[in-house]
């Protein structure tokens, strides 16, 4: 919780050495897929700390706060190894700040408006569910130290976002008729983004080939069944599986809201270029 | 300060006092805390339920102006800093609130005064951030008056309040420091920047001032206050003190308080100082500042649109108190 923690962050002391992060011949694909991890925790932070001073009851905006705050933690080790190994001179800040829209690379799920209460907390678990099955694989198997390193370190917080989630849908879900509703049409409006999680692309094989990412139609079974667990405690229903997704996120094509987040989360960057803040 | 005007009973003289008041009285002088299940006046409790319940509610408002800026913080590092300070704030209005709780006051009775405007906040936080050196000139000046105040509070009679002004001032000297951070980037950085700090400098200054309350020959009653050691100094006497600490600061910074008769006085071994427009801040207190409607319409909405939620927590929690009652019933 603390910023000294966050702030350290990006200050990695000692790397492992790790052969992939200077093989050109993989740079451009570890690039994007890097991009893909950092892009995800950064937009959905961002959505996340909108919430900052207006949660619906005090403990809740300092746990919305909190998250918030690690995504932001891990953007910046995921975006700082990005810039690393694309080898341009970019960091964190530079990707983050001075990207246009068709550059970013997270899903579409996390670029939603962050609706009401229900949609930011389905959308964390829906997310987080998927998020922690990738970390748990990449700290545990990605052949790239780095990459392994910065996941043991995420995984942490991000079980810890995934179990005050799903506690969240399942106590929301099974709650009042009207917590109910709204939770389920939270997963109704959240359901067709999510197959964007697991539609692979040649990124995702390039990954997955070299032993950085896990196959992705492989997380997609514990998700599902991740999923229909906890919608069953929460008594909410699956949608109707009709395996359509809105896709385009992770290659650049996003809805109209990342240009709004972007125009302000870039202001500053963008209206005094070269100033150190 | 955070509790700027906090209406307390007239002082009472030891001849006045009941046997229970004089007991009462000689702890406190003694230095002795008050604990929540102990005797204490009627009017010592209800005037710290004011004190802390204005103090609690001032850090809940006060994430707003900041948190105005945490989706345009310019860098990561700034964004994390920025979001883990307001975070803070929210902590700190749950310590206060607990504390206020263990008076027999709770918290959603206090939330309540708060809507409907029979509380008050800080009249700082109804002050807008324009720009990004707002954030520093916030940390740096409102955090900053707010340490005068709450330092001394630490030995206040009342031991919960004492115990979470502990917790509290470890954090706000660093809310402070990262302020004066960014306000040392601003004022050293390019022209637009430094213009931005001055800018800033230039509308919070007196509303800083203002912080510390009335000036004493117009603020009634709280000799009471201190005298139970819920007030610890005089609010021109922390007001000096914060002008004396800040002054050097801002010079420091190169840049210029806005005051024309500042001017250090060898005599008092302090600055002479314009104080501020009072009227002003009496139509800040009277819901006619810049950000009031804002301010309060924000955390009105944040709980009426929360109700669905803390309802549907309630629910399930009631529920699972069933099924528990029923699996035991069915197990006997
Ligand atoms: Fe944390
Ligand atoms: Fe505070
Ligand atoms: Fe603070």
């Amino acid at each position: 919780m603390s910023a000294p923690e966050a702030a350290t962050n990006s200050a990695t002391a000692s790397l492992p050495d790790d052969t992939f992060v200077s093989d050109a011949s993989l740079r451009p694909q570890f690039f994007e897929w890097l991009c893909r991890m950092g892009d995800n925790a950064l937009i959905l932070g961002h959505r996340t700390s909108e919430w900052c001073g207006h949660g619906p009851v005090l403990e809740e905006d300092i746990a919305l706060a909190n998250t918030a705050l690690d995504l932001i933690g891990h953007t910046q080790m995921w975006l700082g190894l990005a810039g690393e190994v694309e080898g341009e001179g970019r960091d964190a800040d530079k990707l983050t700040y001075l990207r246009d829209a068709m550059k970013f690379r997270n899903l579409l799920l996390v670029e939603l408006p962050k609706g009401d209460m229900a949609v930011t907390i389905m959308r964390e678990f829906l997310f987080d569910a998927y998020h922690h099955l990738m970390l748990s694989w990449l700290a545990e198997n990605s052949k790239s130290p780095r990459v392994a390193e910065i996941a043991a370190k995420t995984l942490k917080e991000v079980s810890y976002h995934l179990d005050r989630a799903s506690d969240l849908v399942v106590r929301l879900g099974d709650g009042s008729a009207e917590s109910h509703r709204r939770m389920q049409e939270a997963m109704d409006l959240l359901w067709p983004y999510c197959g964007e999680m697991f539609a692979g692309d040649e990124i995702d094989a390039a990954m997955s080939d070299a032993g950085i990412a896990p196959n992705l139609d492989d997380l997609q079974t514990g998700w599902d069944a991740a999923v229909r667990d906890l919608f069953d405690e929460a008594t909410l229903k699956m949608p109707d599986q009709g395996g359509f997704a809105h896709k385009g996120g992770k290659q650049g094509r996003h809805t109209e809201h990342l240009g709004f987040i972007l125009a302000e989360m870039q202001f500053l960057q963008r209206a005094y270029p070269g100033a150190t803040w | 300060m955070y509790a700027q005007l906090v209406k307390s009973d007239a002082l009472k003289s030891r001849e006045d006092m009941s046997p229970e008041e004089r007991a009462f009285q000689d702890r406190v002088d003694n230095g002795e805390k008050i604990e929540p299940k102990e005797w204490m006046p009627e009017g010592y409790r209800k005037t710290l339920i004011r004190q802390i319940g204005q103090h609690a509610h001032s850090e809940i408002v006060g994430q707003l102006p900041e948190g105005n800026w945490i989706t345009r913080a310019p860098t990561l590092e700034r964004k994390a800093i920025l979001l883990a300070k307001v975070q803070d704030e929210a902590g700190h209005g749950l310590y206060l609130y607990s504390a206020a709780e263990t008076l027999g006051v709770s918290r959603d009775e206090l939330l309540e005064k708060l809507h409907s405007g029979n509380m008050k906040y800080s009249s700082i936080f109804n002050y807008p951030t324009l720009n990004w050196a707002d954030m520093g000139a916030v940390g740096w000046l409102v955090d900053g008056a707010a340490i005068m105040n709450q330092v001394p509070l630490q030995r206040t009679s009342y031991g919960p309040y004492s115990r979470a002004m502990i917790r509290i001032c470890k954090e706000e000297s660093f809310h402070q420091r990262q302020g004066y951070s960014i306000m040392m980037k601003m004022a050293f950085g390019t022209p637009e920047q430094k213009e931005m700090a001055q800018d800033a400098l230039n509308r919070f200054w007196y509303p800083a001032l203002m912080m510390f309350g009335p000036s004493d020959k117009d603020s009634v009653h709280s000799a009471q206050s201190m005298a139970w050691k819920i007030k610890m100094n005089t609010n021109d006497e922390l007001r000096q003190k914060f002008v004396n600490e800040t002054v050097p600061q801002a010079e420091y910074l190169g840049l210029t308080v806005p005051d024309e008769n500042l001017a250090w006085n060898e005599d008092k071994q302090g600055y002479d100082f314009s104080e501020p427009d009072w009227s002003e801040f009496f139509e800040v207190i009277k819901g006619n500042g810049p950000c009031n409607r804002e301010r309060l319409g924000a955390r009105v909405k944040a709980w009426e649109d929360g109700a669905w939620f803390r309802d549907g927590l309630n629910a399930y929690a009631d529920k699972a108190a069933a099924r528990r009652q029923a699996a035991s019933v069915a197990a006997e």
